[in-house]
């Protein structure tokens, strides 16, 4: 007799608790800053590509989930600064295990993460995200690639003016971090 | 300090060897062996950046420091162990064992690390770079250096294929006395001093090598890059096999690194008794043609109602195939021109097909001027050629007289060309070219030019300069002939009697791959597989036996050769034909070969590209590339060289598989379903031991003689020309040796063409017209590239090495 009441005082408790339902997908939570989700291929100040195509990132990758070919920049159609760029880029999300070692590994800080987790979908060609879905959005003052370099005369200016252009940037309106600006901030 | 030798008496120290001290470890080494590769053989890896086997010691990295004990003194500085070669009583002391050695080491590591640029994660070296890897190894693990680094605008490119860095360059020099030593070719020199000090081009002399490729594997950084791998790929990320060069008869090793389905470069492998460690530029970078956009991927049936090919399958053109050669077997017979890329498992299909399947030996893989002596001297001479017995590269190396006979090494057989230089510069060979100018080759084998008129070869054998004729009788003297051979009437007969008078060895050096594979196999219309006679019973019988068939089935007379088949064709005596990658510009009458296939003859082709045999075809068949299919080629010692698959699950079918299962939609078994058990098959009957087919005897044509109106033409084919298995790779076409027309000042002066810029060849077929360059051939001699202008000798002059042509001042001013 007693037992059945005390059973019942656990559900009535329970419901004074703070509920930890989470009313996802229509609530979408925002997870933290430094949460690993989908990557991003950032890009310089003025829109050219961080990516060098090293495939470092493919290196260090414990899944196997990178896929990159380097091309070689022309003089009419320059990518990034420098003479190599990432032609082709491909992440496999059905094998990435969202460990960051990539990151880690970029010489360039081209590759960083996101904070985006929805990356589910019914077939396995969608989640093998090309270099275009990987690419960070335009923010003002860039420019879609190819174009020349803009900020200097080699691939040098752009990494050793590289913080002080960031902080001119400063007055643009996104360019706190043009690394890891969140989604809602990129316009997402 | 006591010597270490009296330590331990019981190491035996053999004749010419000494014994001294590696890191407390006493070894024995044979006398004049450098203490860097005496270390390695104890397991000790001193680092090192110039020191290369094959290049003489330079000692200009400083990398290798050791610490030394000369007679219990040490010596006052660490030394470079690549340079100082080992001593009775030394005591060495590596970075393993002696504090020194290892901070001199990392002290060297420093100064190299100080003007190097970041670059690693752009360096297509990365990954397999020495100096990354030695720099951990070896290196400190931090940077003293603030200042900045001396740079150097990047990348300049040294030819269309070789990009060179200098900002990376840590002049070892090793891709200079490359070109010094091996090719001969020196194109980059050391330029500057100091801290300036860099490689460079020569100013006045364009670079201009066949083997420039090899210093871009040796250079231990990635200061030299190539143009057509940039950027490609990191070698973690690639799967190398490997594989054999298919472009000519050297038969070199190399290594195929390919991902994703994809050959991204060749390298080249070791084979001390083949290629040592080079390869040249075509066997390294030639590899886009087999994914030219014109490559074959379906079977095609010419379609009955529109006369057009279509696609089909696999199923009904077979069907087709087998139905029409039926058909033209009993109209009156089926030629079958294999090609002579082939390996051997595929000639052996081919040859069998046309025995067993078609029931002819009206086969003939060569695609090039040929003879009726050359068929004679293929059975007798070459045929069973091995490495044991024949000639071999070792054999050309320590030769103390080679004589070249209408073979140009450097164009024609490069890995030839470079043991016949090593070679010279090793041993003092003396090297005689019988031809007709001074080539480079001639030059740089340090070699004396016989000249003579095209066509006169065989006669000019006979008359021998004494200097020769005595060198010839030294033993292990070598007499190289080469595909032109064919072309010079009597030359074949007389080079063998010259070898058998002299006592040298006598070889023949093809210019394809697959011609010793192909005589081998028999696809040859007087000769069965092993060398067999067609026209002896007793090795048709054995045949005959290994294959399963009733006696008496082979066919008896010898069978027709190229020219015959063609010409059967064009007067309907034949009604099919069975062509495998031939090109028709390649035979010496394409005009004869375009009539025969438009003749209305039944033609199955197989191929791996549309050519003008494809598109002519009744039935087009496409077969495996050399990546995508094992095999065995036999090079022109008679060495074998097996390969496996490159890139597996491709699904192409090799020739043998392809003509097996037409063979069985015709009733007849080949068992040459995979290149395995074409192989097997092949072994089973082994070499002929009985009679031989009797060697040729012809006397010694009478040439073509100069005229008032008549030149002679000297041909022959450049190495990096428009042959289709160089398609597809515009960097290597950059590096072709330009295409001009060669004569004398006399012979310009002659033919009034001595202050035209571009001269016009002809005949009554057609004309080729080039620049023309003075050299010094024999009066009224012209020679042209065979194949290095869209207007080409077989196709538009219709002529061959040793024709009669005129010359004139180019009519319009065009080259052609
Ligand atoms: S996060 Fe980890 S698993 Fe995912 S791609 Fe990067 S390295 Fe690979
Ligand atoms: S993302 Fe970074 S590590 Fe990956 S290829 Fe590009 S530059 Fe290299
Ligand atoms: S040469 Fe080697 S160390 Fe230098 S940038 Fe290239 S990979 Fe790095
Ligand atoms: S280019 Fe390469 S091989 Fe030549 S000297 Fe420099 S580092 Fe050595
Ligand atoms: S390896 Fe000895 S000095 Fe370069």
């Amino acid at each position: 007799m007693f037992d059945a009441l005390k059973g019942f005082g656990v559900t009535f408790g329970t419901m004074f608790k703070k509920v930890v339902t989470e009313e996802y997908p229509e609530v979408k939570k925002i997870p933290a800053e430094r949460y690993h989700g989908r990557h991003q291929l950032n890009r310089h100040p003025d829109g050219l590509e961080k990516c060098v195509g090293c495939e470092l990132c493919a290196w260090a990758c414990p899944a196997d989930a990178i896929y990159v070919e380097g091309g070689d920049n022309t003089e009419k159609a320059r990518f990034s600064p420098g003479e190599r760029y990432g032609a082709i880029y491909q992440i496999n999300y059905l094998r990435c295990i969202g460990c960051g070692l990539c990151v880690e590994a970029c010489p360039t800080r081209s590759l960083t993460m996101t904070t985006e987790y929805e990356l589910a979908d019914d077939n396995r060609q969608d989640l093998i995200y090309t270099k275009e879905q990987l690419m960070a959005p335009l923010l003002s003052g860039m420019e879609q690639p190819p174009h020349p370099m803009r900020l200097g005369d080699n691939e040098q200016d752009y990494y050793v003016k590289g913080p002080e252009l960031a902080v001119s940037m400063e007055s643009a309106p996104f360019a706190d971090s043009m690394e890891t600006a969140p989604l809602k901030e990129q316009g997402k | 300090m006591t010597l270490a030798a009296d330590k331990n008496t019981d190491i035996v120290v053999p004749d010419g060897h000494v014994k001294l001290t590696i890191d407390g470890a006493e070894v024995v080494a044979p006398k004049g062996e450098l203490l860097i590769r005496t270390a390695e053989r104890l397991g000790t890896v001193i680092p090192r950046f110039c020191d290369h086997p094959l290049l003489e010691p330079a000692g200009a990295c400083r990398q290798c420091l050791v610490e030394v004990e000369m007679g219990g003194r040490p010596m006052p500085k660490p030394q470079a162990s690549c340079t100082l070669t080992v001593a009775d009583g030394m005591v060495v002391k590596t970075q393993l064992t002696s504090p020194v050695a290892d901070k001199a080491q990392a002290g060297v590591m420093e100064l190299l690390l100080i003007n190097h640029p970041l670059d690693c994660p752009i360096c297509d070296k990365g990954g397999e770079c020495p100096l990354q890897n030695q720099a951990l190894k070896h290196g400190r693990t931090d940077s003293r250096f603030t200042e900045t680094k001396r740079t150097f605008p990047k990348p300049i490119a040294v030819s269309s294929q070789v990009l060179l860095d200098r900002e990376r360059c840590v002049l070892c020099q090793r891709c200079t006395r490359f070109s010094e030593q091996i090719a001969g070719d020196p194109f980059i020199e050391l330029l500057e001093r100091g801290s300036q000090q860099q490689i460079g081009t020569a100013q006045d002399q364009p670079f201009q090598s066949y083997f420039s490729g090899n210093t871009i594997q040796i250079c231990p950084v990635g200061a030299l890059t190539s143009a057509a791998y940039r950027f490609r790929s990191r070698p973690f990320d690639l799967v190398s096999t490997p594989s054999v060069c298919e472009h000519c008869a050297g038969g070199c090793a190399t290594r195929t690194d390919w991902r994703r389905g994809k050959i991204t470069r060749r390298l080249a492998a070791e084979d001390p008794q083949v290629n040592e460690e080079w390869i040249c530029d075509k066997g390294r970078f030639a590899f886009t043609y087999t994914t030219e956009p014109d490559r074959l991927l379906r079977p095609r049936v010419r379609d009955a109602k529109t006369g057009e090919l279509r696609d089909a399958s696999w199923t009904e053109a077979l069907r087709v195939a087998a139905e029409g050669l039926t058909k033209a077997k009993e109209a009156g017979g089926v030629g079958v021109l294999p090609g002579g890329r082939l390996t051997v498992e595929d000639a052996y299909a081919y040859s069998k097909f046309a025995r067993v399947a078609l029931g002819t030996n009206d086969i003939d893989y060569r695609n090039r001027p040929s003879s009726a002596e050359e068929l004679a001297f293929l059975g007798s001479t070459v045929s069973g050629t091995n490495p044991e017995h024949g000639v071999t590269y070792g054999d050309i190396e320590k030769a103390p007289a080679v004589l070249l006979i209408a073979l140009e090494p450097e164009e024609e057989a490069p890995g030839v060309f470079l043991r016949l230089r090593k070679g010279n510069r090793k041993h003092g060979n003396r090297v005689f070219h019988m031809g007709q100018w001074t080539t480079p080759a001639v030059v740089k084998t340090n070699g004396t030019l016989i000249p003579c008129l095209p066509g006169e070869e065989a006669d000019m054998l006979g008359r021998l300069p004494s200097e020769v004729d005595e060198l010839l009788r030294r033993p292990d003297a070598v007499i190289l002939l080469g595909e032109r051979a064919a072309e010079i009437t009597g030359l074949f007969s007389t080079a063998r009697e010259l070898a058998a008078q002299t006592g040298a060895k006598l070889a023949w050096i093809p210019r394809r791959a697959g011609e010793l594979a192909a005589i081998e196999a028999g696809a040859l219309p007087t000769m069965l597989p092993g060398g067999r006679p067609v026209t002896d019973s007793v090795a048709r019988a054995e045949v005959e036996l290994a294959w399963g068939l009733e006696t008496g089935t082979l066919p008896t007379a010898e069978g027709r050769d190229l020219a015959g088949i063609l010409g059967a064709v064009a007067n309907g005596r034949l009604a099919g034909l069975v062509i495998g990658s031939v090109d028709v510009h390649d035979l010496p009458n394409p005009e004869l070969a375009e009539r025969a296939l438009d003749s209305g003859v039944f033609v199955v082709s197989l191929d791996l590209r549309e050519s003008s045999v494809t598109r002519r075809a009744d039935v087009v068949l496409p077969v495996a590339a050399i990546s995508e299919k094992a095999g065995t080629y036999i090079n022109w010692e008679g060495r074998r060289r097996p390969f496996p698959v490159v890139i597996t699950g491709t699904n192409r079918l090799p020739d043998c598989r392809v003509l097996d299962t037409l063979a069985v939609e015709m009733d007849a078994d080949l068992f040459t379903q995979t290149p395995a058990a074409a192989m097997a098959d092949l072994g089973r009957l082994g070499h002929h031991t009985g009679n031989r087919i009797p060697a040729p005897s012809v006397d010694a044509g009478r040439p073509n003689r100069p005229g008032q109106r008549h030149a002679v033409l000297a041909t022959w084919h450049q190495l990096i020309d428009h042959g289709s298995m160089q398609d597809g790779e515009p960097h290597l076409a950059g590096t072709a040796r330009p295409a001009v027309a060669r004569l004398s000042v006399d012979t310009a002066k002659a033919f009034g063409v001595a202050d035209a810029a571009l001269i016009t060849v002809g005949t009554d077929r057609g004309s080729v017209t080039l620049l023309a360059e003075f050299a010094d051939l024999p009066e009224g001699v012209v020679w042209l590239p065979s194949n290095s202008t869209p207007a080409t000798v077989r196709t538009s002059l219709g002529a061959g090495h040793g024709a009669l042509v005129t010359v004139t001042t180019a009519a319009n001013g065009a080259a052609s």
